[in-house]
């Protein structure tokens, strides 16, 4: 990875990639397989953050129960409930699109049909997420 | 033909090609000028059948000098001039005008992931020593037979008949979200060109390319986003090649 040597703009070149991340050009306009990738690394992130904190409240049933029953029944609202709605959103997306990318790198065809596949993966999240939302969002708004 | 098609077809191949203008807008840089790149507008006269090379050629003959962009051959088979055209890496010499929406301007600037230099220029230096790395050449250390030449049969040519056709223009390397981030993978180009010996049946050396790729910053890099695949601009199955290079390592043959 040697620089080309003896040129005028050598001097200027760490400056000049500090400077370029600063101002980006446009959003490069992917297809499917940019946007299955990019909302496959929100969700993940995003329930990694949920894997932490949940990890912790249930850690507090070997404190003391009561501070478990405490901690967990401040969830019992409609925003957490809400909220619940994405984190499962965000869970069947992830599970679904992990499957698709193991299709992806191990089925020989699986290339050839990714597009296809990253619709099946909308398909059944709209269906799943049907089948959930309406009967979870009862429960949170009737209790 | 008979004379009346010939008649018919006049006045539509007429209004097929009239001129009209066409807005670029420019993504410059210069090192001794500007500390941060800038966008500029340039309006030119287009035929639809147009490529955008032609319009960066009327603005550096006719209207600014300055603007700095590669090109060689000029019928996308150099490589020279990949750029990012309307948010997506293309061959300015193999973008027609005609196949771009008009209505609006069309963003031009260069490809991204590798240092820019001047305009829609960048250090390609980083992209040739992966290309290097995995050692893209015929390695043999057996007598070739009878014949003086290797004989390959045509079920083996066809092998990796599609990884043939780079010409190393870095279009899909710099679609690639993980190389923006991270100028270490070795990049689609390279994974590409090492495929196109891994799976030639002449070559001796697929164990060692495969060791090379199957690094931290090899082949598992690659988060299947498609976007090398889409951004070729000979059509190559980028991806593929890559999965296949994947199979490869984890079966330990090819």
């Amino acid at each position: 990875m040697s620089a080309p040597t003896g040129t005028l703009a050598e001097g200027h070149r760490p400056a000049q990639k500090k400077k370029k991340s600063a101002v980006a050009g446009t959003l490069y306009r992917g297809n499917e397989g940019m946007w299955s990738w990019v909302l496959h690394r929100i969700t993940g992130v995003a329930i990694f953050f949920f894997l932490l904190v949940h990890i912790l409240d249930t850690a507090l049933i070997r404190v003391t129960p009561e501070a478990y029953n405490a901690v967990i029944g401040t969830y019992q609202n409609p925003i957490m409930g809400i909220g619940e709605v994405g984190l499962v959103g965000a869970i069947v997306f992830h599970a679904f699109n992990g499957l698709r990318i193991i299709l992806v790198d191990y089925w020989s065809k699986g290339t050839a049909y990714q597009k296809y596949l990253f619709y099946v993966v909308i398909g059944l999240w709209v269906v799943t997420m049907l089948a959930f939302a309406p009967r979870h969002l009862i429960n949170v708004f009737s209790h | 033909m008979s004379t009346p098609t010939v008649e018919a077809s006049v006045p539509a191949a007429a209004e097929e090609h009239r001129s009209f203008t066409v807005t670029l807008i420019i993504r410059r840089f210069d090192p001794e000028v500007d500390d941060e790149p800038r966008w500029q507008d340039f309006d030119v006269q287009m035929y639809p059948t147009d490529r955008i090379l032609d319009a960066l050629h009327q603005i550096k003959w006719d209207q600014d000098g300055s603007l700095t962009f590669r090109r060689s051959c000029a019928h996308g088979i150099c490589g020279s001039d990949a750029m990012r055209i309307n948010g997506r890496n293309r061959l300015a010499c193999k973008t027609l005008i005609k196949d771009l929406d008009i209505s609006k301007p069309i963003y031009v600037e260069a490809i991204k992931g590798l240092p820019l230099e001047k305009d829609l220029i960048v250090d390609m230096e980083p992209f040739f020593a992966s290309y290097r790395d995995v050692q893209p050449f015929l390695i043999a250390n057996s007598q070739p037979g009878a014949g003086k030449e290797r004989v390959q049969t045509i079920a083996d040519r066809e092998r990796f008949d599609d990884t043939t056709k780079c010409i190393l223009c870095a279009a899909c390397t710099s679609s690639c979200p993980v190389f923006w981030t991270d100028g270490q993978y070795f990049g689609p180009a390279a994974i590409v060109n090492a495929h196109r010996f891994i799976f030639d049946s002449r070559d001796e050396a697929s164990s060692v390319r495969l060791d090379i790729l199957n690094d931290k910053e090899g082949v598992w890099r690659c988060r299947t986003t498609f976007n090398c695949s889409e951004a070729c601009p000979r059509g190559i199955q980028v991806t593929k090649a890559i999965a296949e290079v994947k199979q490869a390592i984890v079966r330990g043959k090819v």
